[in-house]
């Protein structure tokens, strides 16, 4: 009802009289008519309370899961109250980019902190600002790596499918070649990779833990993609990076990862976070925004965004990636989540996740007909047979308020996180226990 | 301030997580990493501190007047935020089965369809998440057009010279070649380099209308026609669609595809750089080459579908869903006249604001402007070396966010200035007065310009420094 606007319509006619006009037509004047819309079809527009009503109409129309044991790219963790109460800050949802630093610092340190904390969690040099999400990451990641004598990019089949499909996208468009390696043994295939990256490839791009949850051997593809003369991008869950070798002490060149396990809601896929880091080396390459840190005019810390010359705006059509302004409230909410974990608290989660994953693993492969797909270290994921039809047994679970594994070829893709207390997981077996050996 | 890494302490924290309830397993020895990442160590209070510290120290919409050329910086509606914060939303797994997540696809449904009206497109994904990102997905949307034609000769994009840095950008990303045409001084398409321009390596065009300078281009009927002539499709850059939302349509102005910041004109809010999203619409003969999934409506059921000539994701998921949850809640509220009432008021301010400052300052847009207009302040930088960025950092003392600096490209010494709807007559007077005091202040006394800000939290930073000398995290 009203567009927001203040201005009575009194006012809207003096103020058209001062400029010379006698309707809000002149304004248009300028318009062929032709192209003049006469009305809309749209609904009329519709007070606060009715819009409540609708959407939270809307809203009731889906069915949120009590226990979620489904990860594959979005995880359930447990957002402390903090994080959305710090970033419901007011100057912060409605400040745009910080171009002019002067009354932009809070958001520009709130940048840099993020930046120093991604650097910490992946051991890398430098950190960019963000990107939209963990597979457009990866797609900027491995075009970093490509150069004129190397233009094919080798990946991992054990990436996460998106991530797989959305570098294809990124790659198609520049014409840069991309050789899908299938897994084996739900893992990257070591030989396989060997093979794929002979003497053209740009970079080798791998995820840690796999899709199917198995927690590869980093260090290894690496020195592999090193020993071929390409670069080692390295896809990273973010919480896992409180126990696991970060991607520097593997030897990566760039990280890369999904950053909505740190404190950003599943929100039915976004929005989510991307984010980089790459060496001292490779800084000049990164995309998208990186803040700084500088003196002011009084010889105070002042903070800005930096190394521009990268960028769309300056270098329009030479710039190597035409990201501008994509996620920093995502970015900061990642940052307060992390301060909120603290190191003690981000390890415990992470414990947490594996220590359940194990037990409810062990639980389900106590059932008849469900075994472990691949017995390997695996984090917080990992692969079932399903003696029955896994959809199924999902709407089963569904009736107890329970979202199962994902359904993939091999059976399900089970995910458990520190959300879920030892009653939930022996509440979701005992169903699947009651499905399977009936 | 300090840091959030200059207020831990050791062993300092809160509890979050309850003790764990199953046997602890460690990881085997060889994968841990051997040095923990050094997070910061603070209680709760400390660092919801440092935040408000920090949000003090921001200036958004809610803070004050901003005038931000091309940003389009409108009032952001609560009720949008708190509808996108629902559990119902919130809380669910995007690869759920579709009959638990009707709600969601239905978001996504009727977001389509009112984008579709408005726009006057077929169909719209909503995967991009901001407006580079649309433009991306389409000119890949085109290129794919042109591929399945089996036309691979067409390598070209055109591009006006006064277009955001994005565009150029966006054309090496898909793989084309930016020709870039010279714009009337006016920054309007000059038709005879545009004629000149086209041919059989014609891919397509981008163009924002209005463009750059706030100016409706009156030809752009005959624009997309010597595109369309040539073989080439033409590509609508959504940035300033505030301007003639509601009054006038994209696809009824010939464009193709057409992407939309629903974080400028939608009002979902800009988050200090993102999330935002870029919804990417089309004719009904790009549709069958869009990303996929799509949501189709089959018998009152929703469903995922991918188009069957899609050119594939270019993101996880189904995009920034949340953000489409506000622009829907924005539409629902707008409505059938809401929408051109809020584009002709924001015309409405622009003229009305040009208007009351045009005695005191150069405008170099003309006249009469759509939702924004430029000013240049080329004489005042050559009679008393005051320049865009002084007079700037200036209004940053009366409380107010500066415009747009040195865009378009090609107007010296450039302001851009964008008043939006939500702002009232009473403002627009009150930033008139500040303009014109601060054109006195540079007339009378340039070193105060300057110097200036002189009431912010920091002074003028040092930008070359940064650049020069990178220092891009903290080290103790």
């Amino acid at each position: 009802m009203g567009g927001y606007v203040p201005n009575t319509k009194a006012q809207q006619q003096q103020m058209l009289k001062a400029i010379g006009h006698s309707s809000f037509d002149d304004l248009y004047q300028v318009i062929p008519e032709s192209m003049r819309v006469k009305s809309l079809n749209l609904e009329p527009g519709k007070s606060e309370l009715e819009v409540r009503r609708i959407m939270e109409g809307l809203a009731a129309e889906n069915k949120p899961f009590k226990s979620i044991f489904r990860g594959a790219g979005s995880y359930d963790h447990y957002i402390p109250s903090v994080v959305k109460s710090v970033t419901s800050k007011e100057s912060f949802l409605t400040a745009y980019t910080p171009y002019q630093a002067e009354i932009s610092q809070g958001v520009l340190q709130s940048i840099f902190e993020y930046q120093t904390m991604i650097c910490e969690l992946t051991g890398m040099d430098v950190s960019n600002a963000s990107v939209y999400d963990g597979p457009v990451a990866a797609a900027e990641a491995v075009l970093m790596c490509e150069t004129r004598k190397r233009s094919r990019v080798v990946l991992s089949g054990a990436l996460h499918p998106h991530v797989i499909e959305v570098v294809k996208t990124y790659c198609d468009a520049r014409s840069v070649d991309v050789t899908v390696v299938p897994p084996k043994g739900g893992k990257t295939d070591i030989k396989g990779v060997k093979t794929a990256l002979k003497d053209d490839a740009a970079c080798l791009c791998f995820q840690q833990p796999g899709y199917y949850g198995i927690i590869e051997d980093a260090e290894a593809l690496c020195v592999l993609a090193h020993e071929a003369g390409a670069k080692a991008v390295m896809s990273v869950n973010p919480i896992a990076m409180a126990l696991l070798k970060s991607p520097a002490e593997c030897g990566a060149d760039v990280a890369v990862g999904e950053g909505q396990p740190l404190g950003i809601a599943m929100g039915f896929g976004g929005p989510y976070l991307g984010f980089m880091a790459t060496t001292q080396r490779m800084m000049r390459q990164l995309p998208g925004r990186i803040v700084g840190k500088t003196t002011d005019s009084r010889g105070g810390r002042a903070f800005v965004l930096t190394l521009q010359a990268r960028e769309q705006h300056i270098r329009r059509e030479k710039a190597s990636s035409n990201i501008c302004s994509n996620q920093a409230l995502c970015a900061m909410t990642a940052s307060v989540y992390l301060a909120a974990m603290g190191p003690g608290g981000l390890e415990a989660c992470a414990t947490q996740c594996h220590s359940k994953a194990v037990y409810a693993m062990e639980q389900l492969t106590s059932i008849k007909g469900v075994s472990l797909c691949y017995d390997e270290p695996f984090f917080h994921e990992f692969v079932t047979t399903c003696p029955v039809d896994p959809e199924m047994l999902n709407r089963r679970l569904e009736e107890e308020g329970i979202l199962g594994g994902l359904p993939v070829d091999e059976g399900l893709l089970w995910c458990v996180t520190e959300k879920q207390s030892k009653e939930d997981i022996d509440r979701m077996v005992a169903v699947v226990r009651e499905v399977c050996e009936l | 301030m300090k840091l959030i890494f200059e207020r831990s302490y050791k062993g300092r924290g809160s509890a979050h997580l309850p003790k764990c309830d199953v046997p602890v397993c460690q990881l085997p020895e060889s994968m841990m990493r051997s040095e923990k990442p050094a997070l910061p160590e603070v209680s709760e209070i400390e660092l919801v501190r440092h935040y408000t510290e920090l949000e003090k120290q921001t200036f958004g919409v809610n803070d004050g007047f901003y005038p931000l050329g091309s940003c389009t910086m409108k009032y952001n509606p609560r009720i949008n935020e708190e509808m996108a914060a629902l559990p119902g939303f919130t809380n669910i797994h995007p690869l759920q089965n579709t009959d638990t997540v009707q709600g969601c696809m239905e978001v996504l449904y009727k977001a389509e369809e009112y984008l579709n009206e408005i726009t006057g497109m077929d169909r719209f994904t909503m995967q991009p998440s901001a407006g580079a990102h649309g433009e991306f997905a389409g000119l890949l949307l085109i290129r794919a057009w042109h591929l399945h034609k089996g036309n691979t000769k067409r390598t070209k994009i055109i591009v006006p010279d006064s277009a955001h840095g994005t565009n150029p950008a966006t054309v090496s990303m898909a793989g084309y070649e930016t020709v870039n045409v010279p714009s009337t001084k006016d920054g309007l398409v000059d038709l005879d380099a545009l004629r000149e321009a086209v041919g059989e390596n014609t891919a397509g065009l981008m163009l924002t209308n209005p463009n750059t300078f706030g100016l409706f281009d009156p030809n752009i009927g005959e624009i997309t026609k010597i595109i369309h002539d040539a073989g080439g499709l033409c590509y609508y850059d959504g940035a300033n669609l505030n301007a003639v939302m509601g009054q006038a349509r994209p696809g009824d102005m010939g464009f193709d595809c057409v992407h939309l910041n629903v974080h400028k004109t939608f009002s979902t809010p800009h988050g200090g750089g993102g999330p935002g999203a870029g919804p990417v619409g089309c004719k009904a003969f790009l549709a069958p080459f869009l990303p996929g999934p799509v949501v189709e409506k089959e018998d009152g059921v929703f469903k995922f579908k991918t188009p069957e000539l899609s050119f594939g994701r270019v993101r996880g998921f189904h995009g920034n869903f949340l953000v489409i949850v506000k622009t829907l809640s924005y539409i629902l509220s707008l409505g059938r006249e809401g929408i051109p009432e809020a584009s002709a008021n924001a015309v409405l301010n622009a003229n009305y604001l040009l208007n009351r400052i045009s005695d005191d300052y150069d405008i170099a847009s003309g006249p009469h402007c759509m939702h924004e207009f430029v000013i240049t302040l080329e004489r005042l930088q050559k009679e008393t070396g005051v320049s865009a960025l002084d007079v700037a950092k200036r209004l940053i003392d009366y409380g107010m966010h500066p415009p747009t600096m040195y865009f378009p490209l090609n107007v010296k010494e450039a302001l851009m200035v964008e008043p939006v709807e939500t702002e009232s007559l009473e403002t627009l007077d009150e930033a008139a007065e500040i303009f014109k005091q601060v054109m006195k202040e540079a007339r009378e006394n340039p070193e105060l310009l300057h110097g200036a800000p002189h009431n912010a939290p920091i002074g003028r930073p040092d930008e070359v420094n940064a650049a020069r000398n990178p220092v891009l995290k903290y080290t103790p």
